[in-house]
């Protein structure tokens, strides 16, 4: 095939690479389907849609779609895979890679006005949702009858449970409870044809393939989840958070890995550097001790489980080079800890004018080895490097810090951030924890999976959305043509070169 | 590579050669070849597993993964292991518990199932309701797909979104989308002590009280299971792992939730009532069923009913998670309807009941039942990962 062909065939792909796809008839025909206050048209509105937590790449969409109801959200799709419309599903837009920046001449729907909690069944530990229902409020539903809603993202104030879907958003506690993946058993889905499937159910192992389990975290990419069905856990007996401050993030990591060869799972550990601390300090008075790193380690279950191994973490942290220690003494005291460890990001704009905020993931191990590199890349940079990670898994978000105003300074943070970012893939981690692809790490995929890796990955896209329209330019690198002929198994160069095997 | 006996025939099919590869690229260079010669592969390891699902369209090839059995990587630091699919789960457990660490699993047949076989049906024991099943253990996988490639996903981090979840799509999938040659899973420390406590109860609803308060209680139990079967009266046994000093609280918390049933220490062999099901089965059909936690009671109920009036024996072994497994002993016509009324029964209540093991002359019995209105997009997955249906034919939900 000629390159003109391929060129008119990836055209007729995507409508939306050439002239306006969504003309006056099509606004027309949505109008009817949400009504008039259900349309954003003008361009002053349309702004508040042109990008997600990740502010660097705005796109303006041709229209904003608010349904309120699954029938909604079927009508607009019919229409769009009749006219080849690619659409971007959004809810509180909180995100930090881009994965609902809107598709140039696509359209954004935009699910918050289905918030509405269907069902809470206690006896059963399942609540039922809308995708624009906020992640704190099912714990604010549940949380008189003792039961709490797991994943925490540090947003969860203001992030919905379906933005939480698609990136399989994580959280602090998710150490030892798990990702949204853990929670989440089952899905209404309005496929990008605009067909309802179900996908999972109340109970446990539906026959057939787990498409639940490859929905979330799919980055919007798959359809879009109409009515979510959450498992919600008891509170524990006993909850005890360990303030621990240490000289150095190395010894700090030090006692994290004590901790996990002693085989304590803590229900979260949490690291910060000096900077991280100064900047949570400043916004919130979390009533930290300065030093090098503090750890931040919460252990939940039965009282007396609890009261053991706390006792045996805080020798760890001491041996570790800890010097100063301190249990939170009461709810609010907890409450505060956490408040500032939430803030860290915002926080950072007291000291910086402008920073990037990185998610990677390495093995826990390679910490302290990371931490050094970090250091040396950052006196190399000229940039300042506040580090904050869920230390138990291993999730780092290095926030490198700089000033726009200052000429070359913007360049040289981004290429900071993405030498972090190599650096999380020669660990043998990952290039994000819990943040997403989306657009912002789309290239730096195939650095750490192979072409039949993505390939493979692709298909499953192929078999969901086979005209490519569910934020289709999310995750991959390249799109892969639905009916193209997969090659065989060719070694990543990384893999010849003896730099990385599989995995 | 070798002629396939007629020991290693399964579900009434014979295939006709066994391959076993050296390594993953054999493996999937064997694929490739019998895929473009339009031969069926059946995926195995040890065959612990072999009849579950319905019998395939065809079977030629038989690809075992047995001598894939290496642990590619224990960082016990990170608690991550990758291992290939053809190590058997007790050799795998073994090698863990060295540094005091346990892939928190406990399936059928430790001694002679395999990851790659438990992966791909998704088994599961007692260990679940704490640490979840397969599904949130295993966090990378590398499949053999039909033509050919071999592609990776997920990772050996525990926390990592980048791409598709394709380990998850790979659980459970009876090996009909692809061959898994390895897997990563995440490890949780092996308990510094375990206790199984027990109890008798005086009827289904008072096991179902039982559960109930357990699971509402804030102890930090396990696992708990009932044990049910024709008219004895019902056991419910829990698990609960920890230190000395947490334990000691927690059993007699337990006991005053319990009261006034008497709890007593039992011996950790009651935690293989479920495989125990499957003992001199051979006129008995077994199947996984899954109901909502609050209906277990329920369900056993209605399994009693129908069994009563079919004159059928019953047994049921049924996990605080909702999922269970029941053994029916009877007469084949009698056991055929009997398993139809309770699948429509289970369905209509949001579950499931999926036939593992059928008695001679049961074969005709559909495992997988009702797959739900999802069940076209899983064979739009299907025609991707393998388009020319070499994998397993006809053995999945809705004749994929």
């Amino acid at each position: 095939m000629g390159q003109a062909a391929l060129g008119f065939l990836l055209g007729s792909m995507h409508p939306a690479s050439g002239e306006a796809a969504v003309d006056a008839r099509i606004l027309q025909e949505l109008r009817a389907i949400v009504g008039k206050s259900g349309l954003i048209t003008s361009p002053e509105e349309l702004h508040t849609y042109e990008c997600d937590g990740l502010t660097n790449f705005r796109v303006m969409p041709c229209a904003v779609l608010l349904p309120d109801s699954t029938e909604q959200v079927q009508a607009i799709l019919q229409v769009c895979h009749r006219e080849k419309i690619p659409f971007v599903a959004r809810g509180s837009g909180t995100g930090l890679s881009g994965g609902a920046l809107p598709i140039e001449n696509g359209i954004v729907i935009v699910l918050t006005r289905m918030n509405r909690i269907l069902e809470a069944d206690l006896q059963n530990a399942r609540v039922v949702v809308e995708p624009g229902v906020l992640n704190l409020d099912v714990t604010r539903r549940v949380q008189s009858q003792e039961f709490f809603y797991a994943p925490d993202p540090s947003s969860q104030s203001v992030c919905s449970i379906g933005g939480n879907v698609a990136e399989n958003a994580g959280g602090a506690h998710c150490l030892k409870y798990g990702f949204t993946t853990t929670h989440v058993l089952g899905l209404e889905v309005a496929l990008p044809d605009g067909s309802l499937v179900h996908l999972g159910g109340k109970t446990l192992d539906a026959p057939g393939y787990d498409l639940a389990g490859v929905f979330v975290g799919s980055e919007g990419t798959l359809g879009v989840a109409t009515k979510i069905i959450l498992r919600i856990v008891k509170r524990p007996e006993c909850v005890q958070t360990l303030l621990a401050a240490f000289p150095s993030t190395n010894e700090a990591g030090a006692a994290v890995s004590g901790i996990i060869a002693a085989g304590i799972l803590p229900a979260a550990i949490e690291m910060m550097d000096n900077l991280a601390i100064q900047a949570a300090e400043a916004a919130v008075h979390a009533n930290y001790p300065n030093c090098g790193a503090l750890l931040l380690v919460e252990l939940d279950g039965p009282t007396a489980e609890v009261e053991a191994q706390m006792g045996q973490v805080i020798e760890i942290c001491r041996t570790n080079g800890s010097w100063e220690t301190r249990v939170a003494q009461s709810d609010a005291e907890r409450a505060l800890v956490w408040k500032g460890r939430k803030a860290a990001f915002a926080a950072m704009g007291r000291l910086s004018p402008n920073y990037i905020i990185q998610d990677g993931v390495i093995p826990r191990t390679a910490l302290p080895r990371l931490m050094s590199e970090i250091e040396r890349l950052s006196k190399e940079a000229g940039l300042r490097v506040a580090n904050v990670f869920h230390a138990g898994d291993g999730n780092l978000h290095p926030l490198v810090l700089f000033d726009k105003k200052i000429a070359g300074q913007e360049h040289a943070a981004e290429a900071l951030s993405s030498r972090i970012m190599e650096l999380c893939i020669a660990a043998g981690g990952s290039i994000t924890g819990e943040h997403g692809v989306g657009e912002d790490k789309k290239m730096i995929m195939s650095k750490m999976f192979s072409e039949p890796d993505l390939d493979t990955m692709q298909r499953v896209r192929c078999a969901f959305d086979p005209l490519q329209l569910s934020n289709p330019t999310k995750i991959f690198p390249r799109p892969r043509l639905c009916g193209e002929k997969p090659g065989e198994y060719v070694a990543h160069s990384l893999e010849t070169a003896g730099i990385a095997e599989r995995f | 590579m070798r002629a396939a006996s007629t020991a290693e025939a399964f579900c009434g099919v014979q295939p006709r050669i066994v391959v076993e590869p050296g390594n993953e690229r054999e493996l999937a260079a064997v694929l490739r070849l019998a895929n473009e010669e339009g031969l069926a592969v059946i995926p195995r390891g040890n065959g612990t597993k072999l009849g579950w699902g319905n019998p395939p369209a065809r079977a030629d090839l038989l690809l075992s993964t047995a001598r894939l059995d290496k642990i590619i990587e224990h960082v016990w630091a990170d608690l991550t292991v990758t291992v290939e699919a053809g190590r058997t789960w007790h050799k795998l457990q073994e090698s863990l518990s060295r540094h005091g660490q346990r892939l928190a699993l406990d399936p059928l047949w430790p001694e002679r199932a395999t990851v790659g076989g438990v992966l791909s049906t998704n088994d599961s024991g007692a260990l679940r309701l704490r640490f979840g099943s397969l599904r949130d253990l295993v966090i990378g996988v590398t499949i053999a797909l039909p033509d050919g490639t071999l592609a990776s996903s997920g990772g050996k981090v525990v926390k990592n979104v980048a791409g598709y979840d394709l380990p998850k799509l790979m659980t459970g999938a009876l090996g009909t989308l692809g061959v898994i040659t390895r897997a990563i899973f995440r490890l949780h420390p092996c308990p510094k002590i375990a206790r199984t406590v027990s109890a008798s109860m005086g009827s289904l609803e008072a096991a179902q009280r039982a559960l109930d308060a357990v699971q509402n209680s804030k102890l930090a139990h396990t696992g708990i299971q009932v044990r049910a079967a024709g008219v004895a009266p019902p056991g419910v046994d829990v698990l609960l792992e920890g230190t000395e000093a947490g334990l000691a609280a927690q059993e007699e918390q337990l006991k005053k939730l319990l009261e006034p049933v008497v709890v007593a220490e039992v011996p950790a062999s009651v935690w293989s009532a479920r495989q125990e099901l499957w003992f001199a089965s051979d006129s008995a059909v077994i199947a996984k069923f899954s109901l909502l936690p609050a209906s277990i009671a329920k369900g056993m109920e209605t399994v009693r009913r129908v069994a009563d009036h079919r004159k059928i024996r019953w047994k049921a072994v049924v996990q605080a998670t909702g999922i269970g497994w029941l053994r029916l002993d009877g007469s084949p016509d009698q056991l055929h309807p009997a398993l139809c009324e309770l699948r429509a029964e289970f369905e209509s209540g949001g579950g499931s009941l999926i036939v593992l093991h059928r008695s001679r002359g049961i074969a005709a019995l559909e495992a997988w039942g009702n797959a739900g209105d999802a069940l076209s997009l899983m064979r739009a997955v299907k025609q991707q990962f393998d388009p020319k249906g070499t994998l397993n034919p006809g053995r999945f939900v809705g004749g994929i």
